[in-house]
């Protein structure tokens, strides 16, 4: 077996390992020093895998593995966001008790994420997003001394175990009527199996596992009360590696593996886009804690990938990752402000944010240009994004009128987020009564996570080329996709 | 390498100058603004004078590739429809960096915004990309609304940024959603103006697609211009607005839309223009008559003016229902005056408002004693408002009204009612409160501008004058390109250009 195609995730396990015992021995006063040596190292990971180092396509693990263009495309983006997120939990390391822990188990859920992206066997795909779900459990509730995260951890751990059930048992009904669980098997004789009860009810409960993961109504519950309660570090990583993990899974899913049935359910991802998106931006406008805010808004933002998907097309599978690398860099810029002023004031509601654009220069521009970009306006990386995911969606409007609807409700989605994006800048510039105006002190290392995320999220609005380029040979890499819409189903 | 891009790059730079400057420097930031806004002028100047009239050619054309995997380009270029727009762009822009005098808290961060305002304004005009021009349309809107919630004046300055806010962007979705529609159903994988016009001559869109599009484009870019009945966002925000921002969205924004559907959806869409020419037609009298009316009740000139901008808009309307050379014409005629015009009228009342703390009308008056300059400045505003010869909006106004008259006679008679006399009641009234009447005590200190601060009422008023009394300057470039407008507009053969009755504008 070729194991240079795993190198990626080899090294990640390691150092998760060095840093698990690098806790033992680090005297406490220096623990400090795990989180720089961990966020240096997959840094070094990071640039080693763009550098050109990445292993050619291939599969290892009998097929279970694969190596493409779309597998290289989001391991980038994931250990990019384990980076910033190491970065940010620094500020954390003397509140987080066992932060050599904490660090460990945020690279254990990258290494679940790397494998996520090269799943290509349902039974990778179950193990690779339990690993991810299992470490994230004690990452929500990792601060022990405070209810709210102890009540995230435990909201998160029922309904990600109903997930799992979910997955499990849809995994098991595939490999009854499918006699294979290995997605290249199953895609040769999908023409039969789409016509099997069995396979269908199966791949339909594989999809609700997955609903649960990317926070798709009506499996978006979760979503609110963990942000809130959530480190904010861990949030960060979870509204971006998690997320992005499961949209990976249900690209290759939904195009690499039943293609043709993707086209005929297209209403279907097309209904619960749109639920999802009025679900997400309609239920943020009453909050006043910006970390529940970016839940609903996480939600609403799968709704609009979830369009992507439900266009079923090279540019709609091309969109959605796109708008998946646009958008990680957005969130990163938003959280790396909200943790450092979460972390200063150990509050999360709007008012804490108040006054932000005099207390501190570095993060009132990494909040702005977060929701700026997230609420889609140009220069910005999400302006590009929501443009090529929205054309996307258009292609279809004359096959199918149900897709004029999905842009019209994805245009008021857009609006009314607006709002609740611009409540926040609002606070931060326009404060009616800041109760304190003293400035934030900014660490470097969370000042190096701000520079690392504004500066992709600036650089994929300006020059999205590159990134849109590498993102339309990842989906034709994806097999059968068609160049064109199909007809939809009726 | 054409001279639009250092036209459109001057503002930018400016704007990066001014990041650079440290905060406490008044006096330099102050200067590097007027530096780039009066370079910025010169060009726009020059390029005008160097366009060749007579021609519907597109000229200096310049294009870089961008984006060709989705077949976006950099593409620039003026005609007819916007050499005249980028000229009063300019010379507001210019205007509006003058009057930016009564800014007094972050004072570099006013100016950058000012500044990325005006490139960005200037970009969407000359963007032959529609994607660029939606781009650029944007990038000038956020200032907008950083701009009125941190300098804005008044109570209801929060509830005035979020109401624009939202509308505007609402608007501008709208019409997006319209453009990637044209985008995917051209099937030519190109948002640019040229490419779209030779795909779609050689196959135009089907009917269905063209009645799924055109509302899109006319309520989204028409909510931008501030058709009724999406037109709630405007007085108030123009109320609130520091006054050279008031000056540089009512003046030079709001005619991007109107700039938009004549760029693209009139020539496209000749089936949607001719399923919607009733109904535009109904909306257009609700701007003119229903706008005028309530500007006629305001007590405060800001919301006058507000409403006034409204009820003109709505003769660019009437213009474009009326699908004529003609009419048109005096549409793109009215867009350049009007943008002088409310650029002007918005420079007077914030200089009112920042002279006498008040712009109510009950309050003010006899300010002409005291202030002869702008009290003249005043009344001829006032005057070119309502329409009187000499100044630039008479020839667009009536252009419109001939141009009109065949296909919406009675809709031209309303309007003319509308735009003469409820126009000439509340301007003139405006002038007998604020300028007429006896002197008020606590005016007594207020003082006239200063030579140096005249420059930009006289820039403005100038460019008024000189349009109004040789609109050929104008009409002579404007007509060719409408002339081919009309062309792809109207299926029957247009309505003959008819020179006499511009002639008779004169």
């Amino acid at each position: 077996m070729n194991y240079s195609l795993l190198t990626l995730e080899i090294l990640v396990t390691l150092l998760g390992l060095g840093v698990l015992l690098a806790g033992l021995w680090v005297p406490a006063g220096a623990r400090k020093l795990i989180g720089y040596g961990a966020a240096t190292l997959v840094g070094v990971i990071l640039t080693y895998a763009i550098g050109g180092a990445s292993p050619a396509d291939g599969t290892a693990f009998g097929g279970m593995f694969v190596v493409d263009a779309m597998s290289n495309f989001f391991k980038g983006f994931f250990l990019l966001a384990a980076v910033v997120v190491l970065l940010l939990s620094l500020d954390y390391a003397d509140t987080l008790v066992g932060y050599a822990e904490y660090c460990a188990l945020t690279l254990f859920a990258l290494v679940g994420m790397l494998f996520a992206a090269s799943a290509n066997d349902f039974i990778l795909l179950f193990v690779a997003l339990e690993l991810i779900t299992i470490t994230f459990y004690i990452l929500v509730s990792f601060q022990r001394n405070r209810i709210a995260s102890i009540e995230a951890g435990v909201k998160y751990l029922i309904l990600g175990a109903v997930a799992s059930g979910f997955m499990v048992f849809g995994t098991a009904l595939i490999f009854g009527s499918a006699n294979t669980t290995n997605f290249f098997e199953i895609a040769a004789k999908q023409a039969e199996l789409t016509k099997s009860p069995l396979f269908l009810t199966g791949l339909l409960l594989t999809i609700v596992g997955l609903g649960f993961k990317i926070a798709a109504f009506p499996f978006q519950m979760w979503a609110p009360d963990v942000y809130q309660g959530a480190p904010s570090p861990t949030v960060a990583f979870l509204a971006t590696g998690s997320k992005a993990a499961g949209f990976v899974l249900l690209l290759r899913i939904a195009f690499g593996v039943v293609p043709d049935l993707t086209a005929q359910w297209s209403r279907l991802f097309l209904g619960f886009g749109i639920v999802t998106i009025l679900y997400g931006s309609l239920c943020a406008i009453p909050q006043r804690s910006v970390k529940r805010i970016m839940g609903y808004s996480s939600i609403a933002n799968a709704g609009y990938l979830l369009l992507g998907i439900a266009a079923a097309s090279l540019n709609g599978s091309a969109a959605v990752m796109t708008y998946l690398g646009g958008y990680i860099f957005t969130v990163l810029a938003a959280f790396a402000a909200i943790s450092v002023v979460v972390a200063h004031t150990d509050s999360d509601d709007i008012s804490a944010f108040a006054g932000l654009g005099q207390r501190s220069a570095w993060l009132a521009t990494a909040l702005t240009v977060g929701m700026v970009s997230l609420a889609g306006i140009p220069p910005l990386a999400g302006f590009f994004a929501k443009f090529y995911l929205l054309r996307a969606v258009a292609e279809h409007v004359m096959i199918d009128k149900a897709f004029l609807v999905a842009l019209l409700v994805a245009c008021v989605g857009v609006v009314i987020s607006l709002y609740y994006y611009f409540g926040i800048l609002r606070a931060a510039f326009f404060p009616r009564h800041a109760p304190d105006l003293a400035p934030i002190a900014v660490s470097s290392t969370a000042k190096l996570a701000i520079i690392l995320a504004v500066a992709g999220t600036v650089y994929l609005g300006i020059e999205p080329e590159p990134m849109v380029k590498v993102a339309q040979q990842a989906a034709a890499g994806l097999k059968t996709l068609p160049e064109a819409p199909q007809t939809a189903a009726k | 390498m054409s001279s639009l891009t250092p036209l459109l790059l001057t503002p930018f730079l400016g704007a990066l100058l001014v990041l650079a400057v440290p905060g406490n420097y008044r006096v330099i930031l102050r200067a590097l603004a007027l530096l780039t806004g009066a370079l910025t002028a010169f060009q726009a100047i020059a390029l005008f004078a160097g366009f060749q009239g007579g021609s519907a050619e597109l000229q200096f054309v310049q294009q870089v590739e961008w984006i060709p995997s989705v077949g976006l380009s950099y593409h620039v270029g003026v005609d007819g429809l916007n050499i005249g727009l980028v000229l009063m762009a300019a010379l507001v822009s210019f205007a509006a960096i003058c009057a930016a005098w009564e800014i007094e808290r972050q004072v570099k961060l006013f100016y950058f915004l000012l500044l990325v305002m005006t490139g960005g304004a200037l970009g969407a005009f000359i963007s032959l990309d529609l994607f660029f021009l939606y781009f650029f349309n944007e990038l000038a809107l956020v200032p907008t609304f950083l701009m009125l919630g941190l300098w804005g004046r008044g109570e209801q300055k929060t509830y005035a940024t979020f109401q624009i806010t939202l509308y505007l962007t609402l608007g501008a979705l709208v019409a997006l959603t319209g453009l990637i529609a044209l985008y995917v159903m051209s099937g030519v994988n190109s948002l640019d103006v040229l490419v779209l016009k030779a795909a779609l001559a050689e196959k135009p869109l089907s009917a269905q697609a063209q009645t799924l599009i055109f509302p899109l484009l006319l309520l989204g870019f028409g909510t931008l211009v501030g058709l009724w009945p999406f037109h709630s966002w405007a007085a108030p925000g123009y109320a609130a607005a520091p006054t050279s921002t008031a000056m540089m969205h009512a003046g030079v924004l709001k005619k991007v839309g109107l700039y938009a559907l004549i760029r693209v959806a009139w020539p496209f869409m000749p089936v949607g223009v001719a399923e919607w020419m009733p109904a535009l037609a109904l909306l257009c009298l609700g701007n003119i008559l229903y706008c005028g009316w309530v500007a006629m009740r305001q007590r405060d000139l800001a919301l006058l003016l507000g409403n006034s901008s409204l009820a003109h808009m709505g003769f660019c309307f009437l213009g474009l229902a009326s699908v004529t050379v003609l009419g048109i014409t005096g549409v793109v005629v009215i867009m350049v005056a009007h943008g002088l015009l409310a650029a002007l009228s918005f420079a007077l009342n914030g200089y009112l408002f920042n002279r006498c703390g008040t712009t109510d009308m009950d309050k003010l008056g006899g300010l002409l004693r005291q202030m002869p300059f702008i009290g003249t400045a005043i009344i001829m505003a006032f005057m070119a408002g309502c329409g009187l010869p000499g100044f630039a909006n008479f020839p667009g106004e009536l252009s419109v009204m001939f141009g009109a008259w065949k296909a919406l006679p009675w809709f031209v008679v309303a309007a003319a009612w509308g735009g003469l006399i409820i126009g000439g009641v509340y301007m003139l009234r405006a002038i007998r409160s604020v300028v007429h009447g006896p002197a008020k005590a606590e005016f007594n200190h207020v003082s006239d501008a200063n030579y140096w601060r005249r420059l930009p009422f006289l820039v403005l008023l100038a460019a008024l004058l000189w349009f109004g009394i040789q609109p050929d300057s104008l009409v002579s470039r404007i007509q060719p390109s409408v002339v081919e407008i009309v062309k792809a507009a109207a299926p029957a053969p247009p309505v003959p250009a008819a020179p006499a009755a511009v002639a008779a504008a004169h």
